[in-house]
């Protein structure tokens, strides 16, 4: 047992028995199920004595979750034990992911997706402690929505989001698809002029620090209020990070290894074919992958500025006006969920391309 | 660098004067192109409402130079001249009050304090968060999750949202005046997307240091807090100031679109819109162009303090 494995199990321990003490102030048959929590959370300490699995404090953290959650309503206002059996239900899921970690540590390959229940568990964790907080401690509706209204806003209105998602992701990808298109086409031309190298990356790394998001306006009065507006903001944002890292990583091969190309008879586009692109996949991807949240935020943010009916940003600005918050968070939650599969397809494509680089090789 | 001009003045001047004029030179000559392309693309785009213009009119025969000057001074062009844009930011700056809401730097006052307050909550919040990161593991295993996993939330999606709430809040229950409570809720926007790069590049930093310079202070028997200080903060501010660097070209972003919607009635994020509103093209390219200056200084504020840094900590030039 570690030092940290030791005091979560201390503290979860005692937490449970004060909790534990305080709950026979209220009448015996009022949140049972939670009381039972709480008395198997004391009963845990004997593992001070005798070893327990690591699976008893999984199961411990779930039936803690799920006690809190039906009893809810219960008590009202939340009694002092209430709060503290969620932060018990919280380190009970912490010491299982604690331990769970140290031990598929060793780095056994066939760990049959048990790495996956880490995060899995991680975002349950926050989902739950939210609810329970929103619900048991009447924050206000407006300023945060318990996950199960959101999630009800979700189902049922499932044709909204899907046309505000259609509607955004189409000038995401065709922006995405053509700024980082013509960064990476015009690296490779600026690539053999030194002077146009060195006259144009200052201005792209500068232009990197301005806020391009004040462009919207105006890219919403040349090309209209549908998703060209969005899309034209999107090829601005992308263009400069591409070209930037696009130049850098085609020089990112040795001299060495550009000599012995040359030793070879490569010619000029052999030579880029064959090694300074590969050589420059890791840069190019990067790219990749800050412009891929990139475009999303800018897209989302350029609709704020005139829109057709329809749009993830649109829907988020005109909600908030209406203080139909739940809807607002249902759009965030599509996005985030949207931004991070986008995120996740362009690093299994990395993993991909670049198999010989040391940081995937690693991994 | 093969420039004809930095060839020339090697024989004239000595080699900094030339390094600079030879680095210099091209970026110069980008950016004379990238105006050329401007004023022509001017009178591309505003041509087809000039020739409309003309066939209303009943004009033909329109000289080449007045056709020029017509497009050039059109009262809301679709691409304003590029001096046309500085006429107008020197108008709104130097011409009016800077207490009035006609000023642009009235609104650039604006979005700077919430820009500066936004960037200095965050890069405070990312140092505070590396540091508690390296010196405990268990911050490091519930911490740094949790960092990664804010940044999958579209801040600038949710601005709306905070910026309305966040008012609601410091006005209503805590009591703040509307002015500084506007402050604060697109402080907070500036805050979320700096304290990101900050704490990031610092935990790389206060790491950065080798194990054998930290078993040498070990060896001299030095506390924590001396080991932080003389060996791991020295160690990071080649990283601090790069993520600084980072941070600080985000805020503005958050403070611009913190002022985008609810009716925010100053800032240039609020100047962007209202421009955008009644198609003032001019305003919107001066705000644009305002933005922009405040974003360079902003960034070159930091490097010039890291230069200062790294003097005082007598670091030798790179």
């Amino acid at each position: 047992m570690s030092q940290l494995q030791f005091y979560l199990a201390l503290v979860v321990g005692g937490l449970c028995a004060a909790a534990l003490a305080l709950s026979f102030a209220t009448p015996f048959e009022a949140g049972l199920l939670l009381k039972a929590f709480l008395a198997l959370g004391t009963l845990s300490l004997i593992r001070f004595f005798v070893p327990i699995g690591l699976w008893a404090d999984g199961a411990l953290a779930v039936l803690g979750a799920v006690a809190l959650l039906t009893s809810i309503g219960v008590f009202s206002p939340a009694p002092a034990f209430f709060w503290m059996a969620l932060i018990a239900a919280r380190l009970f899921a912490r010491l299982f992911v604690e331990r769970l970690s140290k031990a598929i540590a060793p780095g056994y390959a066939d760990n049959a997706g048990l790495d996956l229940l880490i995060p899995v568990m991680f975002g349950l964790t926050i989902l739950v402690a939210r609810e329970v907080i929103t619900r048991a401690g009447n924050v206000p509706r407006v300023i945060l929505p318990p996950p199960s209204m959101i999630w009800a806003r979700i189902t049922s209105s499932v044709p909204t989001l899907l046309a505000d998602f259609q509607q955004t992701f189409k000038a995401v990808l065709i922006g995405y698809a053509l700024g980082c298109g013509l960064g990476f086409i015009i690296a490779i031309l600026i690539d053999r002029s030194p002077f146009l190298k060195s006259g144009l990356l200052p201005l792209g790394n500068f232009v990197s620090a301005l806020p391009i998001v004040g462009v919207a306006p105006i890219m919403v009065m040349w090309f209209g209020f549908d998703w060209q507006s969005k899309a034209a903001v999107v090829v601005i944002m992308t263009f400069f990070p591409m070209l930037v890292n696009t130049v850098a990583g085609l020089n990112a091969s040795s001299a060495i290894e550009r000599d012995l190309m040359r030793t070879y008879a490569a010619g000029y586009w052999q030579t880029l074919m064959k090694l300074r692109l590969p050589a420059a996949g890791p840069f190019i991807f990067n790219a990749l992958k800050i412009n891929s949240t990139l475009a999303l935020i800018g897209a989302i943010v350029v609709e704020f500025f005139g829109t057709p009916i329809v749009g993830m940003g649109f829907r988020i600005s005109t909600e908030v006006g209406r203080m139909n918050v739940d809807m607002v968070w249902a759009e965030i939650a599509v996005a985030a969920v949207a931004g991070s599969v986008f995120y996740g397809v362009i690093s299994l494509m990395e993993r991909g391309v670049t198999f010989w680089h040391p940081s995937v090789r690693g991994a | 660098m093969a420039c004809g001009l930095g060839i020339l003045m090697r024989r004239r001047f000595d080699g900094a004067v030339c390094n600079a004029m030879t680095r210099a030179f091209p970026i110069l000559i980008v950016l004379l192109a990238i105006v050329a392309v401007w004023y022509a693309a001017a009178i591309g785009m505003n041509a087809p409402w000039q020739n409309d213009v003309y066939r209303r009119g009943d004009i033909t025969n329109v000289p080449a130079t007045q056709f020029v000057l017509d497009t050039r001074n059109r009262e809301k062009p679709v691409l304003p001249t590029a001096h046309r844009v500085f006429g107008e930011l020197w108008n709104s700056t130097a011409l009016v009050a800077p207490n009035k809401p006609r000023s642009l730097l009235f609104h650039a006052r604006v979005t700077f304090s919430a820009t500066a307050l936004g960037f200095a909550m965050g890069s405070v919040l990312g140092i505070l968060l590396a540091v508690l990161i390296v010196h405990n593991e268990a911050m490091n295993r519930s911490l740094m999750p949790r960092i990664v996993a804010s940044q999958t939330i579209p801040i600038s999606a949710l601005a709306p949202l905070i910026v309305v709430i966040g008012f609601n809040i410091f006005t209503g229950t805590l009591g703040v005046p509307t002015d500084p409570a506007r402050l604060i809720s697109k402080a907070i926007i500036s805050a979320y997307l700096s304290f990101f790069p900050v704490a990031v590049g610092m935990v790389k930093g206060l790491r950065s240091p080798e194990a054998i310079q930290l078993d040498l202070m070990h060896t001299y028997n030095a506390s924590p807090g001396q080991t932080f200080w003389k060996l791991r903060w020295p160690a990071a501010m080649p990283f601090l100031f790069a993520s600084l660097k980072v941070g600080v070209a985000a805020s503005p972003v958050g403070a611009i679109v913190g002022e985008l919607p609810t009716g925010a009635v100053a800032g240039l994020g609020a100047r962007l819109l209202a421009g955008s509103y009644y198609s003032q093209t001019v305003q919107i390219w001066a705000a644009l162009v305002a933005a922009s200056i405040l974003a360079a200084v902003l960034v070159l504020a930091v490097g010039l303090v890291e230069r200062l840094v790294n003097k005082s900590m007598g670091a030798r030039p790179a």
